[in-house]
């Protein structure tokens, strides 16, 4: 589809819109039928229906077959049909067999071509295991009419994708059919990193709800699990080598932690939906919970020459640390199939090895005067050094790079401070691929429609030139963990996040919040059905099937 | 307790907060098994008693009603958990015994009722006091009336605790108390989005677990009529989001009336009118009145149409209805945000302004309504609840009314409601669907309701106040999360004494009642920063 069609279709929500507002106020905004979110890059979608016959219907592999795909088609079928069935059989037998009536005679009638099954071809092999990366092809076409469907995709990644978006076209009538409209589309990401970040350091996070949040996550196209696992306050990853650490470190080691079965079960999750997960362990400073079980890895801090019981960031004038480093990091690197890990480095405070006199000598030693940013620079080098020599790449928080360290050139540089236009400019012009955070700190709440503000932030809107901006790799919406915990991280994060899904997703110009609107509130109903507490964001209304909990 | 020994234990709070504090773990240590919202007097020593779980029982020592019986099982259940029975059936067990022969102190607890209670209903005169004491294994609730029992026995339920050791345990303790405030409400609007009726029932469970006794069910708005009403059906047929599943039947009303009843909360349903009432119009055609551009109506609609004599009488039947399905003595009637451009731009409006000689006052033209509905009130004897408007524009009401206060500057018109010598409720404080980051709750809680210019007279006609969850971003999916225990901080605000008003005192009994709330099933948000609790939160 080109441009023109997309903003014709555009055209049709604005007229729609306008009509529901005129009407009274504060009317519901009406959602869309059968849209999908986040907006493909080209979308056609004519009047003319197919029916579908949830009880034949099937996905047929054409050529290459795999896990991926198998499970997939499990999962999507109860997408599709699962809960809209039940909530026929609900309301009544006598109407279930009405609207089986009315099928059976449009059948006959032929009123509606019947669609079969969706024929779904990948060109690329995909069976052994296989993992998602920065340089997977995500892209597919999805055509359906008369009664045929077909999927194309260069990998199965792109194949994800595009029965979740089929998924998404499919809607009932008001009597109750299955019916997808004739589509036509070809898509593929505007961004190759779409992140989310969550927070299990300040407020533990049971598997079973990062394993809904994956699901959700996989609603809305975003590709990248960024893990911030443990903090100052709390250790909760297992390691095998380390075991103290999250026995002394985390809040209760008896029920508050992640085991390695845990974390492979999460990472195979998120590979079977087209996930990464990317691990960070932040260090030198939020690195308060490590010393619980790792005695002498954090600095002492000292107050009027002698120890004061306080501990600082990590102690990078000792060799045992970064032998520690070392051994630690090759087990995440095991465990982690992920090509990247996040190293952190953000907000280290310089004030705790100031009063450190074995640190001070050590910095007369190296020769950094009084600037600890090289002594910042010199532990991250180091760490980098050892994160190289596991053949892995690695994610930084600015300020690493804000305090003038050097670090390889393929380093990724995640923006999450204030005045973000400038370091992306400043980034990008030392050549180093960066993703945006700043705009998208979900955590951050406030009354009302929030999600405007996150929906307009372009991670291109920076000056630069076309070889800076095209150093951006993307971005992460981030629900740091503060105030979040189990009881709350779902709704807060949904739809809210699916907003900067599309942002990431969708094309530049896909980016006015009124014409998003209806498609949002349909995401929103369609994420609560498919059993995610997705919070309201649009003002009053309601959903054909409320949240009816696990 | 006097006020003293109170005080000392706050100072011991305040010690302990800044001792967790100063030994680098980050998060404030909880306190265990310390009451939320704070009794009048609370003393309490280390000295601990077992609780004997194999024989653990409630006996009532004199007054037996169906109240008390069905606290004692939620009440068993709230200490030793879901499998409470099981696993009492498996203690008594004589293998079980002879394994684990430990004996307990506290056996049983003893409630001391004095007044009959079976089937009462609670109200503004309610007497919900008690006295509660634990000593030497003994434990003794007494009460006047079965209400204050129930807060007795919700307060010996968070006395209990877990000690290192995994037992049940509870402090020698000696409490009397009461509330400050005779009515503690909490908003819900079913409106904005719908809210089944399994979530309100929930929140009346921690409601409860919070001493609030007030259940304001802001039931129907503009944008839907969830109510179902037997005399006029098609209200919600038409009205509601989804007739078929998003309606509140006469069954599920009654059912959660009776939920709350049994938990000594009061439902006081709100159906305002005239404005706010866009979604009455779909179901009962010439309530509403109709808008006009220029000389004709504009397929619009305004606030309910005073002017044709078909309004009254349906007001008048329905609130019959209202009056004989909610029990409650008081009828929240509205009345707020009347806007007068669609009464302004209606010729048949214009006449009946000049026939009463309103001139182009419109406040009088919705006193008048506002008259006419609170005679069909007064004639159904109940008294009404009306948020402040209705008196800032001037209508007269009856002297019984009770004038609920939402606005800002809610000092000065408190100040002046109460002079008026109306009683007066306050809510402007603590809209808590306004959201912001961090812990607001401390701004909710050092919201003082007699925080105004007036003499002791008026003050006294502050009956308390009300938290409310507006409802247009909230539904099903957060509303619970976002309440609690945001809304425990008002709680504590309207039932303990005006001098127990520092968060920094309050937030590790804070993170206590969070906890509580969350191992007794509701989702309670994270408030006071990184943290945890023992037992994390699980979907029922």
């Amino acid at each position: 589809m080109t441009g023109g069609t997309m903003k014709m279709l555009l055209f049709l929500f604005w007229g729609f819109l306008f009509s529901a507002v005129s009407q009274a106020q504060e009317i519901p905004t009406a959602p869309s039928r059968g849209q999908p979110w986040p907006m493909p890059m080209s979308y056609k979608a004519g009047g003319q229906l197919n029916t579908i016959d949830a009880a034949t219907f099937r996905f047929a592999t054409q050529g290459n077959d795999c896990d991926i795909l198998r499970e997939a088609y499990i999962r999507y079928r109860e997408a599709a049909f699962k809960q809209h069935s039940e909530r026929l059989l609900v309301v009544g037998p006598l109407r279930f067999r009405q609207n089986n009536l009315r099928f059976m005679q449009q059948l006959r009638g032929q009123e509606n071509a019947l669609l079969q099954q969706l024929s779904v071809q990948v060109s690329t092999p995909c069976e052994g295991r296989i993992y998602p990366s920065l340089e997977s092809d995500e892209s597919y076409a999805l055509d359906v009419s008369g009664g045929q469907a077909t999927l194309k995709a260069q990998e199965v990644w792109g194949a994800l994708w595009g029965l979740e978006t089929f998924v998404q076209l499919v809607y009932t009538t008001n009597s109750g059919e299955f019916v997808v409209n004739d589509t036509s589309i070809t898509d593929k990401p505007r961004f190759v990193h779409r992140g989310m970040l969550l927070d299990t350091g300040r407020h533990f996070l049971p598997k079973r709800t990062l394993l809904q949040n994956l699901d959700a996550m996989a609603q809305n196209k975003l590709n990248v699990f960024h893990w911030h696992i443990v903090d100052d306050p709390s250790f909760p990853y297992e390691s095998r080598a380390f075991p103290e650490l999250s026995n002394k470190g985390s809040f209760y080691p008896g029920s508050h932690i992640y085991t390695p079965s845990d974390i492979q079960e999460i990472i195979e999750f998120a590979r079977l939906r087209g996930i990464r997960v990317m691990a960070e362990f932040d260090t030198p400073g939020h690195a308060r919970s490590w010393e619980e079980g790792q005695k002498g890895f954090l600095s002492e801090c000292y107050s009027g020459g002698t120890r004061n019981g306080m501990y600082g960031p990590a102690d990078p004038t000792k060799n045992s640390t970064f032998t520690f480093l070392k051994e630690f990091f090759t087990e995440v690197a095991s465990v982690f199939p992920d090509q990247y890990i996040h190293v952190g480095g953000d907000e280290v405070n310089f004030t705790c090895w100031q009063s450190n006199p074995a640190v001070g000598d050590f910095m007369q030693k190296m020769g950094f005067g009084d600037n600890y940013a090289k002594l910042e620079e010199y532990y991250m080098q180091n760490l980098l050094d050892i994160i190289n020599s596991l053949g892995r790449g690695y994610m930084i928080w600015q300020e690493v790079i804000d305090n003038g360290a050097k670090v390889r050139e393929d380093t990724v540089v995640m923006v999450w401070k204030g005045g973000w236009q400038k370091e992306m400019a400043n980034v990008t012009k030392q050549g180093y691929h960066t993703l945006l955070s700043s705009c998208w700190y979900l955590n951050l709440i406030t009354y009302g429609e929030d999600w405007k503000t996150f929906y307009t932030c372009d991670p291109h809107a920076f000056d630069g030139t076309d070889a800076q901006k095209s150093l951006v790799m993307g971005g992460e919406l981030a629900m740091w963990g503060e105030y979040v915990d189990d009881t709350n991280v779902l709704p807060l994060s949904w739809p809210r996040g699916s907003a900067v899904a599309e942002r990431l997703w969708s094309p530049q110009d896909v980016n006015s919040p009124v014409l998003a609107e209806p498609r949002l509130v349909e995401q929103r109903c369609r994420m609560v059905r498919r059993g995610i507490p997705a919070q309201p964001i649009s003002g009053a209304g309601g959903c054909p099937e409320e949240f009816g909990g696990n | 307790m006097v006020e003293g020994s109170r005080k000392m234990v706050s100072l011991l709070f305040v010690l302990s907060l800044f001792s967790a504090l100063s030994a680098a773990k980050l998060s404030v240590t909880p306190t265990k098994g310390v009451p939320w919202p704070m009794p009048m007097d609370y003393k309490t020593t280390g000295k601990q008693n077992t609780v004997d779980a194999a024989s653990f029982r409630f006996t009532t020592r004199s007054v037996e009603c169906d109240i008390l019986l069905d606290a004692y099982v939620r009440y068993r259940e709230a200490i030793f958990g879901r499998n409470a029975d099981r696993f009492h059936a498996m203690r008594q067990s004589p293998k079980f015994v002879q394994m684990f022969s430990q004996e307990g102190d506290i056996g049983e607890v003893s409630v001391d009722v004095s007044k009959p209670c079976q089937g009462s209903y609670p109200s503004l005169e309610s007497d919900e006091s008690y006295s509660l004491s634990v000593a030497n294994g003994q434990v003794m609730i007494s009460a006047q009336e079965v209400w204050g029992a129930l807060w007795g026995l919700e307060t010996f339920v968070q006395l209990v605790y877990k000690s290192d050791t995994g037992e049940y345990v509870v402090n020698d303790t000696i409490i009397s108390d009461k509330p400050r405030f005779a009515h503690r409400g909490l908003l819900l609007d079913t409106s904005r989005h719908f809210l089944s009726t399994r979530i309100l029932l929930r929140n009346l469970d921690a409601m409860a677990q919070n001493k609030l006794n007030v259940f304001h069910w802001h039931i129907v708005d503009d944008q839907s009529f969830p109510y179902e009403s037997m005399a006029f059906p098609e209200l919600s047929n038409k009205g509601s989001y989804f007739p078929e599943s998003q309606v509140y039947t006469p069954t599920d009303v009654a059912e959660v009336i009776e939920f709350a009843r049994l938990r000594g909360i009061r439902v006081v349903a709100e159906f305002d009118s005239p404005g706010h009432t866009q979604s009455w119009g779909l179901g009962q055609k010439g309530f509403l009145t109709e808008c006009y551009s220029g000389e004709k109506p504009d397929g619009s609609y305004g606030p309910a149409d005073p002017t044709l004599n078909t309004t009254f009488p349906f007001l008048k039947q329905f609130f019959a209805e209202v009056a004989s399905v909610f029990p409650d003595q008081y009828i929240h009637l509205g009345g707020d945000e009347v806007s007068f451009t669609c009464w302004q731009s209606n010729p048949v409006i214009k006449d009946f302004m000049q026939k009463m000689s309103y001139g182009t006052n419109y406040a009088k033209l919705e006193g008048y309504y506002m008259q006419n509905l609170l005679d069909i009130i007064n004639s159904l004897k109940r008294g009404y609840i009306i948020w402040q408007e209705v008196i800032d524009n001037g209508a007269k009401v009856r002297p019984d009314t009770v004038v609920e206060v939402w606005k800002g500057g809610w000092e000065e018109e408190m100040e002046k409601v109460t002079k008026q010598g109306y009683k007066t409720l306050l809510a402007s404080c603590w809209y808590l669907n306004d959201i912001s980051y961090g812990s607001d709750w401390t701004t909710y809680y050092t919201c003082d309701p007699q925080k105004f210019n007036g003499t002791d007279a008026q003050k006294a006609l502050v009956m308390g106040g009300e938290l409310a969850m507006w409802g247009e971003y909230v539904d099903d999916t957060n509303v619970l999360s976002r309440l609690w225990p945001r809304a425990s901080a008002v709680a504590e605000r309207l039932w303990s004494p005006k001098d127990v008003n520092f968060p920094l005192v309050a937030q590790p009994r804070l993170i206590e009642q969070r906890c509580r709330m969350i191992r007794r099933g509701i989702p309670a948000e994270p408030v006071t920063g990184p943290g945890t609790c023992p037992v994390e939160y699980r979907e029922p």
